[in-house]
């Protein structure tokens, strides 16, 4: 296996291809479960987790589609993979680990309509990874979201306490602070692991 | 051809998902007390955390378990408590009702350090950048309104003096107020008492007296004259013990300062008329 190349994955996904704030991907939880750190926290480790499980659970999936020639019904079996995935962990979870399903409480659910689930599986299948890769990719694609996610509702946090013209108060300016922090992230962009 | 073969691959995934969610689904199953629905239903749904739990489900959860009496909600109408009771067979055991108080009176009577507080509308934000507060007095209520945007009952507003005042009757004792105060100038009474110390200044007299025209100044003399023993001063400031106030109402005439209240005379706690 070559480390380098996974290394190479993990950076992009967490840094340079940022899921949120460089490919855009996972927008609607990233505004809308923002408010606090601690349920941002929440919801970055759910993502990481259903990432890397959908990573692993689509790509046979996918061999599956493209060995009988129906690579065009990628997206449609995907989104079929990843809902019936979320609701069998979500069922696992209940009777086999209560705690970790109430940690992950309601963005369980949530997550099962997240752009960036199904995303991390398209690019997987677009760049070609393998088995591993795309497991990687998947779970530090999660990380990114974290990563993102936390600093954004450690910003939010504070904007309560600010005071934004008034046509800018509550939501616009949380668009506004996502955009520069999207901004913040294109200085990831020459980063390379050699 | 190819279609047909694209919704029969297709079809197949989704049946063998279903099949397996339907599996799961009796392998994995939780079974939940029919209750709980139940009791969940009766509580109010503001997740307020008044009975110590952090929301309705949690409590109604622990009024299931049995590890909460079946009125653990303070803020539940007598008629749902009931229906609660009458679900888990138990008797409702009648508690003595508590609501939330402020101790403060001071407001527009207290000393302010700046002519006009322009800064963010926030007791916390103003204890932050106005050095501990807009006040001459360290102790009194700010009445930015903080604890009037924690309530969830709408039970807490700041006067026309500028004190944060609490509507005993709306009040449920969840102590959110409380929680919220920078101060700490909430505290919890009994529901049915009548005479209560709107003030925490713990200053020595002189300076209580300089920072604010309705502050306990640590005299003594409602101590000495309460029949029942119920008040004592500590740290310059005058508390009554609920458990021995009779309510006679001594300690209110006797008071120099006219800062200890009869809630009952006054319907609430009443603007007592002091020129500064």
């Amino acid at each position: 296996m070559d480390i380098t190349k996974l290394l190479s994955i993990s950076l992009g996904a967490i840094l340079v291809n940022n899921f949120i704030l460089v490919q855009f991907l996972g927008i609607c939880p990233f505004m809308g479960v923002s408010k606090k750190t601690d349920t941002a926290i929440g919801m970055g480790f759910a993502v990481i987790f259903v990432m890397g499980l959908a990573s692993a659970l689509c790509y046979p999936v996918n061999v599956l589609l493209v060995k009988l020639d129906l690579a065009y019904m990628q997206t449609v079996a995907f989104i079929l993979v990843i809902a019936a995935l979320v609701q069998f962990i979500e069922m696992f979870l209940k009777k086999s680990i209560p705690t970790l399903y109430e940690a992950l409480g309601v963005y369980l659910p949530l997550i099962t309509t997240n752009c960036a689930v199904l995303g991390v599986v398209q690019l997987n299948v677009q760049n070609g990874y393998n088995f591993i890769e795309s497991v990687v990719y998947g779970v530090t694609g999660g990380v990114g979201f974290l990563v993102a996610i936390v600093l954004f509702a450690s910003i939010r946090e504070r904007l309560e306490f600010s005071e934004p013209p008034k046509a800018f108060e509550g939501f616009p300016i949380a668009m506004i602070t996502a955009g520069l922090m999207a901004l913040c992230f294109m200085g990831f962009s020459g980063l390379q692991v050699w | 051809m190819n279609i047909l073969y694209a919704v029969l691959v297709l079809g197949a995934l989704a049946v063998v998902f279903g099949l397996v969610l339907a599996i799961a689904s009796k392998v994995f199953e939780v079974k939940s007390d029919p209750r709980l629905a139940v009791v969940q239903d009766c509580l109010p749904g503001a997740n307020c955390g008044g009975c110590g739990y952090p929301g309705c489900a949690a409590c109604a959860a622990a009024i299931v378990a049995g590890t909460a009496p079946v009125n653990a909600c303070p803020g539940c109408s007598g008629e749902n408590t009931a229906r609660i009771a009458a679900v888990m067979g138990v008797e409702v055991t009648a508690t003595e009702r508590r609501v939330a108080f402020v101790r403060c009176n001071g407001g527009s009577r207290a000393g302010h350090k700046f002519e006009k507080y322009v800064g963010v509308d926030d007791c916390v934000a103003a204890m932050k950048v106005a050095g501990n507060g807009t006040l001459d007095c360290a102790f009194g209520c700010l009445g930015l309104g903080t604890c009037v945007r924690a309530c969830k009952f709408d039970a807490i507003h700041i006067n026309d003096r500028g004190v944060a005042e609490v509507d005993r009757d709306k009040c449920t004792h969840c102590m959110l107020c409380a929680a919220a105060c920078p101060k700490k100038v909430i505290v919890s009474i009994p529901y049915a008492t009548d005479i209560v110390v709107p003030c925490s200044n713990h200053e020595k007299g002189a300076q209580a007296k300089a920072h604010c025209a309705v502050s306990c100044i640590g005299c003594k003399l409602c101590e000495k004259n309460c029949p029942a023993g119920a008040i004592t001063v500590t740290d310059n400031v005058a508390s009554i013990d609920y458990s021995k106030c009779t309510s006679c109402g001594i300690c209110v005439t006797k008071c120099p300062r006219k800062l200890i209240l009869n809630l009952t005379d006054n319907g609430k706690v009443a603007p007592v008329a002091v020129a500064r």
